[in-house]
């Protein structure tokens, strides 16, 4: 389970990392240091994780095994929402937020409205589900 | 509302057999019963109808961008024409760079085909987060409307270029709403990105299906995976960037200007670690795109599968390594590595180039126009690409940066993309409408966009190479100058008029609708093994999954097996000599 997908990342973060060290050492210029250690850390982190994660279910998931047929997934594969209006209440909240970044701090009390009322409610209607 | 979907068990699509090709077949199995109109546009989560209004709105922003480049180059038809003030010029083409990179062209490819083709692909039901998703849509429109309003504040829009380098981006400089409403345009559109990478790389890391291997996937799914990664490597280095900018115009930090102690120069650094790898962010979607296509217009599985693969993830890997070549002049940064890693990053390119020629190679070929405008992405690419070479050279850059050389550099990589993009949409319109379009309207289309961006780029090389800087409103009297421009012009109409052919093709096709079937192209992946459009939640069954074709293969089951990177006469050939 997800051996290739942890190896991508950490060869990425690893690559990062070379190029980040050649970078530093040689361009003695920061603000692309930092920027390129802080994407070793993107590549390493969920890496790393995913790797853990592989060692410690075995590596036995249908979709990793190319001898899999399709039954062999057969069951739930997840809860998904089929409608929700929460997503464009949080989006219309945060577009107000960005007005009021240009127009006037006003804005932001309608937006920070939206935002906790879209955050209430979404994390209610999956609590209704049951499943999420 | 939640639904609890179970994977499906069986592959057979209906009871008449394994082929369901051109059969006219449309299934209404497993049919949502949801809101309808407004309400469904307002609340959906289903990956298919956020990604036909990604791809809508983003198409919609590539018209309005494009109205202000037919602007642009018709007051470049004169050296001194007063079609628009110098203010209003400097206006439009930063409206034209920003609406045209952060609105249509991104958006489109991994956010617009990408949300509706990943889960299809990959067997899943629908994006890993779909409300994310929809979040993330909502994110993309009203950043996009953030950024049109600047036309209806006093002062105008942003006038600073596309790229916004600091200090012409300070409160002093730019003062007013329009760059703010630029700023905050690009922070939801940002962000609208960011959960778009992390939604596609949670759906193909966790919801294939049985069978479908990383390296069974579609090369347009591996590419959208790739470039899920880079977004979440670029993106937040934009959107600090943003903020820090904004702090500078309004909260008195000084960290892009130099009173103070700032560095006008971190801006560019922050900016093109985000600007190069999103040109690979921008590009990677149309190069799957047309990796799809190449092969079932060439009736051969894709030459050299795991080549392309690994060409992409090399690209991913140098480009972050290469952001510095946009300030070669600055003299400022470390040009032998930025030159080195440049020049590398034309490889793996080039071995894309080499894998899609070696697949149309001995192929019965079909010059649909979803196959016309991926031959068309991948000459005017190479244009593109090689221009590109030249400019990763800083001898080279010196003479050429900021002039029209590095303009039709871009333009040619840009409108070899808007070609894949309409490859995609030509190729995919039957699996999202159940209608085909227009065959005849759309070569015509094809062949004034191919000549247009021709005929508008190829001058821009030579006017370039004159010396002729960009963002210029008026221009010295130079009559080789004029000519070139004004050709230029020509072929900017060109393109103009070859986007109207396309709007006139989806109404003709709305109008006088050809039904579409299942799988009109005998096409090869998982997507076209459900109805055209798919039902709510996608599958009602599945096929085995034994190669990176499964629905060709469930299709043509007497074909031969081929490996990766062989075409059909030979295999087939070769199978022969055995039973002979």
């Amino acid at each position: 389970m997800l051996k290739q997908e942890s190896i991508i990342l950490l060869f990425l973060g690893f690559f990062f990392g070379m190029m980040g060290a050649v970078y530093w050492f040689w361009g003695h210029e920061d603000g692309g240091g930092v920027m390129l250690l802080g994407a070793l850390f993107l590549g390493l982190l969920p890496g790393t994780y995913y790797f853990w994660w592989f060692r410690r279910s075995g590596g036995n998931r249908p979709e990793d095994r190319s001898d899999a047929s399709i039954a062999d997934g057969a069951g739930v594969v997840d809860a998904f929402p089929s409608t929700s209006i929460w997503p464009f209440v949080l989006g219309m909240g945060c577009f107000s937020v960005v007005l009021a970044l240009v127009f006037g701090t006003w804005l932001a009390v309608p937006g920070v409205a939206l935002i906790l009322s879209a955050l209430i409610g979404a994390t209610a209607e999956s609590r209704r589900g049951g499943t999420v | 509302m939640t639904d609890l979907i179970e994977r499906p068990t069986t592959s057979t699509p209906d009871e008449g057999g394994p082929s369901n090709v051109d059969d006219g077949h449309h299934s209404d199995h497993g049919d949502h019963h949801g809101p309808s109109g407004l309400l469904k546009w307002l609340t959906s989560t289903d990956h298919k109808v956020i990604g036909i209004n990604y791809t809508v709105t983003s198409i919609v922003m590539m018209v309005i961008g494009g109205a202000f480049a037919e602007v642009i180059r018709a007051q470049l038809v004169s050296p001194t024409s007063t079609l628009v003030t110098l203010q209003q010029y400097n206006q439009l083409f930063t409206m034209h760079g920003s609406v045209m990179i952060y609105l249509f062209v991104g958006p489109f490819a991994f956010a617009g085909l990408a949300n509706y083709l990943v889960p299809l692909q990959v067997g899943a039901p629908d994006m890993a987060f779909p409300r994310l998703n929809a979040l993330s849509y909502w994110l993309y429109l009203t950043g996009s409307l953030t950024m049109v309003l600047g036309f209806f504040v006093s002062g105008g829009p942003a006038a600073f270029g596309w790229v916004g380098y600091a200090p012409l981006t300070s409160a002093i400089n730019a003062p007013g709403a329009g760059a703010d409403l630029w700023i905050g345009a690009l922070m939801l559109t940002g962000f609208s990105a960011i959960f778009s990478g992390v939604n596609l790389i949670a759906t193909i890391f966790y919801l294939r299906a049985p069978g479908m291997t990383l390296f069974r996937m579609p090369i347009f799914t591996w590419n959208m995976l790739v470039t899920g990664i880079l977004i979440l490597l670029a993106f937040p280095v934009l959107t600090a960037g943003l903020i820090m900018l904004y702090c500078d115009r309004h909260f008195g930090t000084h960290i892009f200007e130099v009173q103070g102690g700032g560095v006008p120069l971190l801006w560019q650094h922050i900016f093109w670690f985000w600007g190069h790898p999103e040109v690979y962010i921008l590009a990677l979607p149309f190069f799957g795109m047309v990796t799809e296509i190449i092969p079932v217009f060439s009736k051969k599985p894709i030459f050299g599968y795991k080549g392309m693969v690994f060409a992409t993830l090399t690209i991913a890997a140098l480009s972050l390594g290469v952001w510095a070549h946009h300030m070669f002049t600055t003299g400022a940064v470390l040009l032998p590595f930025f030159s080195i890693m440049s020049l590398l990053i034309a490889v793996p390119t080039g071995i894309k180039l080499f894998n899609w020629i070696g697949t149309m190679w001995g192929g019965k070929l079909q010059f649909s126009t979803a196959m016309l405008m991926a031959i068309g992405f991948v000459a005017t690419f190479l244009i593109g690409g090689i221009t590109g070479i030249y400019l990763a050279s800083p001898p080279l850059d010196f003479f050429t940066h900021d002039t029209y050389f590095v303009i039709a550099h871009f333009h040619s990589v840009v409108m070899a993309l808007t070609m894949g993009a309409f490859a995609g949409i030509y190729f995919w319109f039957p699996k999202m409408t159940g209608k085909m379009l227009h065959e005849g309207w759309g070569k015509a289309q094809f062949w004034l966009l191919f000549i247009g961006t021709q005929v508008f780029t190829l001058p821009g090389y030579l006017v370039g190479l004159h010396g002729m800087p960009r963002r210029m409103a008026v221009y010295p009297n130079n009559p080789s100058w004029q000519t070139l421009n004004q050709w230029e012009s020509v072929g900017a109409l060109l393109i103009g008029i070859s986007t109207l052919l396309f709007v006139v093709n989806v109404i003709v096709s709305y109008r006088k609708p050809i039904v579409a079937g299942d799988n009109p192209w005998d096409a090869n992946g998982l997507e076209w093994f459900t109805s055209s459009p798919p039902p709510h939640h996608n599958f009602t069954s599945l096929p085995p999954i034994r190669s990176e074709r499964p629905v060709w293969d469930y299709n043509h089951p007497d074909a031969p097996a081929l490996g990766h990177g062989h075409h059909e006469p030979a295999a087939a050939a070769a199978a022969e000599k055995v039973e002979a």
